[in-house]
């Protein structure tokens, strides 16, 4: 190659790079092996806790994933492609993307759902984005209940974009009152709420129709499948974190933030967007759609700066969806709901332990504890069982209460251990 | 002159190829025939609200094809009185009959002294041959 | 294809749930108030394992990847992806890990591991970047250019600076003034010559006003910027921040870092310099890298070793910007990443670029006889080439070159971008093509050019050998139809 180029070494094609600017240094460890790289990091991950029993949610669950989901996404075609700017040789990635967001609209009950975002902090931002630029307002309004880690994001990403960035407790709509005025952009409402309570939403999302303000909605994908959907409550947008939908816990990503809103809004949509469309001859084909919104073609005028999303993440949730199906993903709800109503009466029995919230709830719980929930969790620890999320992390003043999420691969026996060993430590 | 180029007598133009028509108390807005041959198929245009005011010049709606979108300017200062509600259902009027049928908006309450700004024909095609 | 929901059929089912074991009285769904329930289901597909495993397997043998074939789609790098990281990202202690365990008091004694991979990493790429700190937290290349943005603001606000302006090559990415202005800032194009972006242009953009220049160095011509260090050094005198999108730094590897360039803030696309699989779309990853004057502004948490060795998440930078994302970043690309440098070490990086250079050049060498260079000198990875002659001479445009590759067996390349080139084919062949596979694509290329000459015609109508040929682009965009309508499957 290098003869073709009348070149006499590699290092020549690099002289455009200035003499004192060249690495100095380069002090990188050599290179390894395939089962050398495999060892360490098998020593790695067993430095991790394995067999710790999960009560943790926040947001994030522990969910079985069906094995076809792994199977499936890990096919190469699909996994070493990018995204699918040619459409002709990209129908499986295009038409995977617009089943899922036919299956999320149809969980959402909304009328188009985007590609995906990164994660569900970053969906709320955008949708949060969406309605300042199609109100043209400053104003968020921001309920303590949505997850307080996506409050942080929110305030993160805003900070220098001249809003006014409200938080209250709006579990009563009341609340709204004094809150809501004609520079209100849009109002962010959690169902479940972070403490896992499920809500009607309705009276708040006409209040804010009212001033001419938009609805959002952050939803666990799941409890969808039960719960009043974000159409029938009056959201305008619906966002929320897909982990849950046949995503493995790993660390904390990659995951999937999912997005639907209602017609009127989607040219101030965020994302990739597929779209349904026919050659000449006829053929139905998929295509990227609506692509102006985006930032390859508006640049400083794009509704957002995301290109790369989580498109496997998304493949990998319309796997799941389908292989949940219409009743298993019922049949899934009603048993972490079941499993979550077991666990509380389990807790709810030991001495100085109670309930803090009335219900109903989805597939998470707080109680508040004679002690600091810290202390309690981390002599849980000790037993192999990762109880719950001390609050007080988040909430100063509820330092005593946890949160506990279980799901559907929690037995009752575990969940049974958890209680025992919940009452020995406090 | 070539046919795409046209650029009918008794309008008003600006430089970023939006025509102006007076009609008694309004002004009729649209693209010229450059301008839509430039876009290609036009798929989508985000009107402005009526009763919303503009600048003279300043960003009054947007016009997308798949590949492109394009702010168009307001030629004048006003009020939008109208816009036209059949380019929602067929955007293809303004490459179809850009000067009328896809016309964009009607300004009212503008100021005729801004109309001075303003290109005629001749300066309008005399701009576009520089332009080649 | 018929899709999932019209493959549904009444009562078939897939799931498979556990038993529930507790009282029925637990049962909570009939308890739930009707103003809490939906009022029928979702219209989810109703369909056997097999069905659906059948379907998405149609469907993966309508797609293309890098395991099929050579993809140099420019900008994008598209190079091979050892499956042996995938493997490790799948570890139980791994892939089971629950974010917030290292967030419960003692707790992070049981995430050691994987804090470690984080940890480790950062190291890594200090090393390969020169800058002084990382954060993992941005999820994608775009995510990190806000992230550093956010950054560059952070540090102006501290030091009372009152900047509005963000600089920006024409050549650059999209994101790259889509990140800015999202970020609250006013972009100001600056434009190229010779391909490059022009120090004198450069300088009379540069006041004041300017909070930063966002560079991708080598550019998206692939070419390197000679007047850099003239460039970082009127920044700074400036107080501007300079900022390496480093989408392009598999270009340089060994051979130069951003931090020795004069850049303040990097981003790395973990998933293009480091390959790991695109996914079709993402999940990326893209760390972010600051010099020392900006480390106080870095999201939290941040990984830390305390004096016995351990690593702890630190909250506690009271400067920082906050949380660009929930926790500690895209984990299991970083960790896929992770593995691929410590295969590759440092030997292994730097004949990555050497490779990846040797084969764009020797794509612009070979092609072109037939092909018309956009700037005929050397480049670094990526080599851009332009239709304009064929669209003159024979009416092809870029597109049809790329439908006519696809028929030859090809990802085409990037085409229509970068924008200060018209008609632009963007080749990056990357470092794991083998040199039959490079010639096999000049000779494909060389086919091409000859239609256009000969039968123009035919490369209007490719692709020919493809499920679907060229999409009604237009009536799909006049009239979107974004999911499947909800009567069908239901």
């Amino acid at each position: 190659m290098l003869a073709a180029l009348g070149q006499g070494s590699v290092a020549e094609l690099f002289e455009v790079i200035p003499e004192r600017l060249r690495a100095r240094a380069w002090d990188l460890p050599p290179g390894m092996s395939e089962p050398e790289v495999g060892q360490y990091l098998a020593k790695l991950a067993g430095l991790n806790a394995q067999d710790l029993v999960c009560f943790l949610g926040g947001g994030f669950y522990d969910h079985h994933i069906p094995a076809a989901v792994d199977a499936l996404i890990s096919r190469g075609e699909f996994y070493t492609a990018y995204t699918p700017y040619q459409a002709e040789m990209s129908q499986g990635t295009l038409q995977s993307i617009f089943e899922y967001q036919s299956a999320i609209c149809r969980l959402t009950g909304l009328d188009a759902a985007n590609a995906s975002m990164y994660d569900g902090g970053t969906a709320i931002y955008e949708a949060a984005m969406m309605a300042v630029r199609k109100t043209k307002r400053k104003k968020l309004i921001v309920c303590t209940s949505v997850s307080p880690i996506y409050r942080i994001m929110l305030k993160s990403y805003t900070v220098n974009l001249h809003l006014e960035l409200v938080e209250a407790d709006l579990s009563d709509p009341s609340a709204l009152q004094g809150l809501l005025d004609q520079d209100t952009a849009g109002l962010i409402l959690q169902n479940p709420d972070f403490f896992g309570v499920l809500h009607d939403y309705a009276p708040h999302f006409e209040a804010v129709h009212a001033v001419k303000g938009l609805g959002i909605l952050g939803c666990n994908p799941i409890a969808l499948a039960v719960a009043k959907t974000p159409v029938e409550m009056g959201a305008d947008i619906a966002v929320g974190e897909g982990q849950p939908l046949g995503l493995p816990l790993s660390f904390g990503g990659p995951y999937l933030g999912f997005m639907a809103a209602a017609e009127g809004l989607l040219r101030t949509m965020p994302g990739r967007i597929v779209g349904r469309a026919h050659d000449k001859e006829g053929r139905t084909g998929y295509c990227l759609t609506l692509q102006t919104r985006e930032q390859h073609i508006r640049r400083e005028k794009a509704t957002s700066n995301i290109c790369s999303n989580e498109a496997l993440c998304a493949l990998a949730a319309v796997i799941f969806l389908g292989l949940m199906g219409k009743q298993g993903l019922v049949e899934l709800a009603e048993l972490n709901m079941t499993q979550a109503a077991y666990a509380r009466e389990r807790l709810g029995a030991i001495p100085g332990v109670e309930a803090v919230d009335q219900g109903p709830w989805f597939n998470e719980f707080r109680v508040r504890l004679p002690i600091d929930a810290r202390v309690a969790v981390s002599r849980m620890i000790d037993k192999g069982i990762a109880a719950g999320f001390p609050l007080g992390r988040y909430y100063p003043d509820q330092a005593n209460n946890l949160l506990v999420a279980v799901t559907e691969k929690r037995s009752k026996e575990e969940i049974g251990y958890l209680a025992e060993g919940l009452e020995a430590v406090l | 002159m070539s046919e795409v180029k046209k650029a009918p007598e008794g309008l008003y133009y600006t430089k970023e190829h939006e025509w102006l028509r007076v009609e008694g108390d309004l002004a009729v807005v649209g693209l010229t025939d450059f301008a839509q041959d430039q876009l290609g198929d036009i798929t989508y245009v985000e009107l402005p609200e009526p009763e919303s005011e503009v600048e003279q010049m300043g960003e009054m709606c947007v016009v997308e094809s798949v590949k492109t979108a394009a702010d168009v300017y307001a030629p004048l200062s006003g009020v939008v009185v109208e816009v036209n509600s059949a380019l929602g259902d067929a955007p293809e009027l303004i490459n179809q009959d850009c000067y009328g049928a896809g016309w964009l908006v009607k300004l009212g309450d503008f100021d005729r002294a801004e109309l001075e700004n303003l290109m005629d024909a001749a300066a309008y095609r005399l701009l576009m041959a520089e332009g080649e | 294809m018929k899709t999932i929901f019209e493959k549904s059929r009444p009562g078939r089912r897939a799931a498979s749930l556990p038993c529930s074991r507790v009282d029925e009285r637990f049962c909570q769904l009939s308890q739930l108030p009707p103003e809490l329930r939906r009022e029928k289901p979702a219209e989810l597909p109703e369909v056997a394992e097999i069905d659906l495993v059948r379907h998405y397997t149609l469907l993966s043998r309508m797609n293309f990847g890098v395991d099929v074939g050579t993809y140099p789609l420019g900008s994008c790098t598209m190079k091979y992806n050892p499956k042996f990281t995938e493997w490790a990202a799948r570890l139980p202690g791994f892939a089971g890990l629950h974010p917030l365990l290292p967030q419960l008091r003692r707790g992070g004694l049981l995430a050691q591991g994987a804090l470690r991979v984080v940890y480790e990493l950062e190291q890594l790429l200090k090393q390969i970047t020169g800058m002084d700190a990382f954060t993992m937290q941005p999820l994608a290349g775009a995510h990190g250019e806000l992230t550093g943005i956010m950054l560059m603001a952070a540090y102006h606000k501290d030091k009372g600076n009152q900047k509005s302006i963000v600089l920006v090559p024409d050549s650059a990415h999209g994101t790259n003034p889509a990140s800015a202005a999202i970020a609250g800032y006013q972009v100001v194009t600056v434009p190229s010559k010779d391909g490059v972006m022009d120090p004198v242009a450069f300088k009379e953009k540069l006041n004041d006003e300017v909070a930063g220049v966002m560079m991708t160095n080598p550019n998206t011509l692939g070419l390197f910027n000679p007047h850099i260090a003239e460039i970082t050094e009127a920044a700074h005198r400036a107080d501007a921040i300079m900022y390496y999108d480093g989408a392009n730094l598999n270009a340089i590897m060994g051979y130069a870092k951003p931090a020795d360039l004069g850049f303040d803030i990097v981003h790395l696309n973990l998933h293009k310099t480091f390959g790991t699989p695109h996914g079709g779309g993402g999940p990326g990853a893209g760390p972010v890298g600051v010099v020392e004057k900006l480390m106080d502004y870095l999201p939290i948490s941040r990984v830390e070793m305390r004096a016995d060795g351990t690593l702890f998440l630190n909250y506690d930078h009271p400067n920082s910007i906050g949380y660009v994302a929930p926790f500690y970043g895209n984990f299991g690309v970083c960790l896929k990443a992770f593995a691929y440098i410590l295969a590759l070490g440092g030997e292994g990086l730097k004949e990555v670029s050497e490779d990846a250079v040797l084969a764009a050049n020797y794509l612009r060498v070979k092609l072109g006889d037939k092909w018309e260079v956009a700037f005929n000198r050397p480049c670094m990875h990526e080599v851009v080439f332009s239709a304009e002659d064929k669209a003159a001479d024979y009416g092809v445009s870029a597109l049809d070159v790329a439908k006519a590759l696809i028929d030859e067996g090809f990802h085409p390349p990037t085409v229509y971008f970068p924008l200060v080139v018209k008609e632009s084919l963007m080749i990056e062949p990357t470092e794991t093509e083998a040199l039959e596979n490079l010639d096999a694509f000049i000779a494909a290329m060389g086919r091409i050019a000859d239609k256009a000459a000969g039968d123009p015609e035919a490369l209007h109508a490719a692709p020919i050998t493809t499920p679907v040929g060229r999409l009604d682009e237009v009536a799909a965009a006049r009239h979107p139809v974004l999911k499947e309508p909800e009567d069908q499957g239901a």
